[in-house]
């Protein structure tokens, strides 16, 4: 694969090739480190449970008075809501829109830092200061206040809308890492060969520096993810976005307003989602860890 | 700054010459780097005031629509009789051009003044800061000194103990209570711990201290207030500590390779010295940045966690004005909490830049 580094510096592989390579490198080293590949496990589960989680449990079931906070049996093995509905259907339901607002969320903040980033490193000047003077405002404004005011915008029907929310106090951080690696990777021969040759700033951007830094893009994209998540749950806690349907967070919602303080029997009911956001939280965490061992060398001797 | 006064020099050329000294002027503090830090604090709690002052009122709902809601659903008032009420109340009109309203604002600023509770008449947002600030300062900046000072010191342990079951169970647990959100240590606190198998007295110890009490600097109520706080501050800890202690481990272990511990080994000293004097207090360094950067979050850092244990400091407050879109405490909070956050950083860099000798010496004799 890096046997020769001369032709590699002359003519970089390609970003599909550069994603494959650390994917497989990635992989292997997952697979050499407990922990990361248990956390790789478990993010596998999770993407399944989004995919399929609707699928399986095709209904939330019909609220049922008579059966209001059962304790665990086998016919509800993690016992009834404050309506009497299952609670294991509701969290196996519930993932799906949590993570696919959480990765849509990510994939916004990701191609906002990549190209701002890129680019106003790439091209210096005043558009650099504009936009790092920005990134600072953005860094010291009270993001979780600030969450909670943009959330009023959020209407039912608009996810979407959730997800660039979250996405605009998430890129900061990473826009000045690609900064800063831009700003050292433009000095590189092969980037003044390929200026030289007058490919194109697009070309240059996204086809010689960007490869290069693949693999901290895709860590950086499950740590966006992790924030994302972190940040739509608390709105929906406090009740603060649209509460209708079946996600984890609006059920600790509900839980917390309808009796989880109250009854001891409606434990399960509020757990439930509490450790399912943990267990997603963790996943991506401790893989994205393991992977940052991998791809950052000064990290693996610490 | 040597005007000068003799007679022959023309008018003309004491004024250019007053005019480039004032430009050398100029430039000698622009090239000050805490002159330029500070300029840009400045401009960075400006713009984000402004930016938060229109997204505010770009709110759906106001203040009074709100307060109208609340007496027709829970007082069963007619629309008319809620809308007089409100009327007669508030000193709002919620139709005033933005810009007149930004403008009364910045005015008002200036002037050191807040601005007025919308929903409780009377009542300035200067002294609703005044009274429940101190508990959020209290709280969670006792929550981040202990962190800090247990997480240290559980980092060097770790580093010391390298590899063994001490080093791996709580780079564990550290990592774990790292990853898992804050509010959900909260809840399940109060659902499981305070509800399910009664250890803590949930609802008795909501409050910062308990109702009836007058606050005094005695130990009765230092005991009181520490009491309701205890939850917090135990949840800030939990969720926090692991972070310091990675920073720590890695760092000591980073300062355990340097020469001057390998010399001080050589010379015979005691390792307790060595710790202490010489590994301790150097890879320690790095993290006193960091922790100026987590006191800058002190302030609004605690917003669902004082929701969840109804602990009454800033965050709650400011949860509440949202909810009643109190637009002037939200305003106040919101510019605190920056102002917090922004000197902050300039102390982290300041402080970064005195610390770390490289960096001093860059910026001192070479350039």
């Amino acid at each position: 694969m890096t046997a020769q580094p001369e032709l590699l510096a002359m003519k970089p592989p390609s970003l599909a090739h550069r994603l494959a390579r650390s994917l497989r490198l990635g992989l292997s080293v997952l697979w050499q480190n407990k922990v990361g590949f248990l956390g790789f496990l478990g993010v596998l589960f999770f993407i399944a449970l989004a995919l399929f989680g609707p699928l399986i449990a095709p209904s939330s079931g019909e609220p049922n008075m008579a059966q209001i906070y059962q304790p665990p049996s086998w016919s509800h093995p993690l016992g009834t809501d404050y309506e009497g509905r299952d609670v294991l259907t509701q969290v196996v339901r519930g993932g799906r829109p949590i993570i696919l607002v959480g990765a849509l969320a990510a994939i916004l903040s990701t191609l906002i830092a990549i190209t701002l980033g890129a680019l106003v490193a790439y091209v210096e000047g005043v558009l650099d200061s504009i936009v790092m003077l920005i990134t600072d405002v953005v860094l010291t404004i009270p993001q979780l206040p600030l969450l909670v005011v943009l959330a009023a915008f959020v209407r039912l029907n608009r996810p979407w809308l959730l997800a660039l929310i979250l996405a605009l106090l998430n890129w900061p951080t990473l826009l000045r890492a690609v900064r800063a690696q831009v700003l050292s990777l433009k000095a590189r021969e092969y980037v003044e060969a390929a200026r030289a040759l007058d490919l194109g700033l697009f070309h240059i951007l996204f086809r010689e520096i960007l490869p290069n830094m693949a693999s901290y893009i895709l860590m950086s994209f499950t740590i966006g993810m992790t924030g994302a998540i972190y940040g739509q749950v608390v709105l929906y806690f406090l009740g603060l976005a649209p509460l209708a349907g079946d996600n984890w967070g609006i059920m600790l919602n509900l839980a917390w307003t309808r009796g989880a303080i109250f009854y001891r029997d409606s434990m399960p009911y509020i757990l439930a989602p509490v450790i399912a956001i943990s267990l997603l939280q963790l996943s991506m965490v401790t893989m994205t860890r393991s992977l940052e061992q991998v791809f950052n060398p000064r990290l693996r001797e610490g | 700054m040597a005007r000068p006064a003799t007679v022959e020099t023309t008018s003309a050329q004491s004024a250019a010459s007053a005019a480039a000294t004032l430009g050398r002027f100029a430039l000698i503090l622009w090239r000050s780097y805490i002159v330029r830090r500070l300029l840009k604090a400045a401009l960075t709690i400006y713009l984000v005031s402004t930016l938060t002052f229109f997204l505010i009122r770009l709110m759906p709902g106001n203040p009074v629509d709100v307060y109208i809601n609340t007496l027709i659903s829970q007082y069963g008032f007619s629309y008319q009789d809620a809308a007089n009420q409100a009327a007669a109340l508030f000193a709002f009109n919620p139709n005033e051009p933005l810009l007149a309203q930004y403008r009364d604002y910045l005015q008002a600023l200036a002037h050191g003044d807040f601005g007025k509770s919308i929903t409780s008449p009377g009542t300035t947002v200067t002294s609703i800061i005044a009274t429940y600030l101190p508990w959020t300062l209290f709280s969670t900046g006792l929550g981040l000194l202990l962190s800090f000072a247990l997480g240290v010191l559980l980092g060097m342990l770790t580093a010391y103990r390298r590899e063994r079951p001490i080093d791996h169970l709580l780079t564990a647990l550290g990592s774990f209570f790292q990853s898992v959100p804050n509010y959900l240590v909260a809840i399940v606190i109060v659902v499981f711990f305070g509800v399910r198998l009664g250890w803590f007295p949930i609802a008795e110890m909501r409050g910062a201290y308990s109702p009836g009490v007058q606050p005094s600097l005695s130990i009765s109520f230092i005991k009181d207030a520490l009491y309701h706080a205890s939850l917090p501050i135990a949840t800030y800890v939990l969720t926090t500590i692991g972070s310091w202690l990675l920073l720590m481990k890695s760092s000591t272990i980073a300062t355990l390779g340097e020469d001057f511990v390998t010399v001080a080994r050589a010379r015979g000293l005691k390792d307790g010295r060595i710790m202490s004097a010489y590994v301790g207090r150097n890879a320690i360094l790095p993290l006193f940045t960091q922790a100026a950067i987590a006191a800058g979050f002190v302030v609004g850092g605690a917003v669902v966690i004082e929701q969840i244990f109804q602990y009454q400091g800033i965050g709650y407050i400011l949860l509440q004005a949202i909810n009643q879109r109190d637009y002037p405490i939200m305003q106040g909070i919101f510019l605190i909490i920056t102002f917090a956050v922004v000197l902050a950083n300039v102390l982290a860099d300041l402080l970064y830049s005195r610390l770390d000798p490289r960096i001093r010496a860059m910026g001192g004799s070479q350039r």
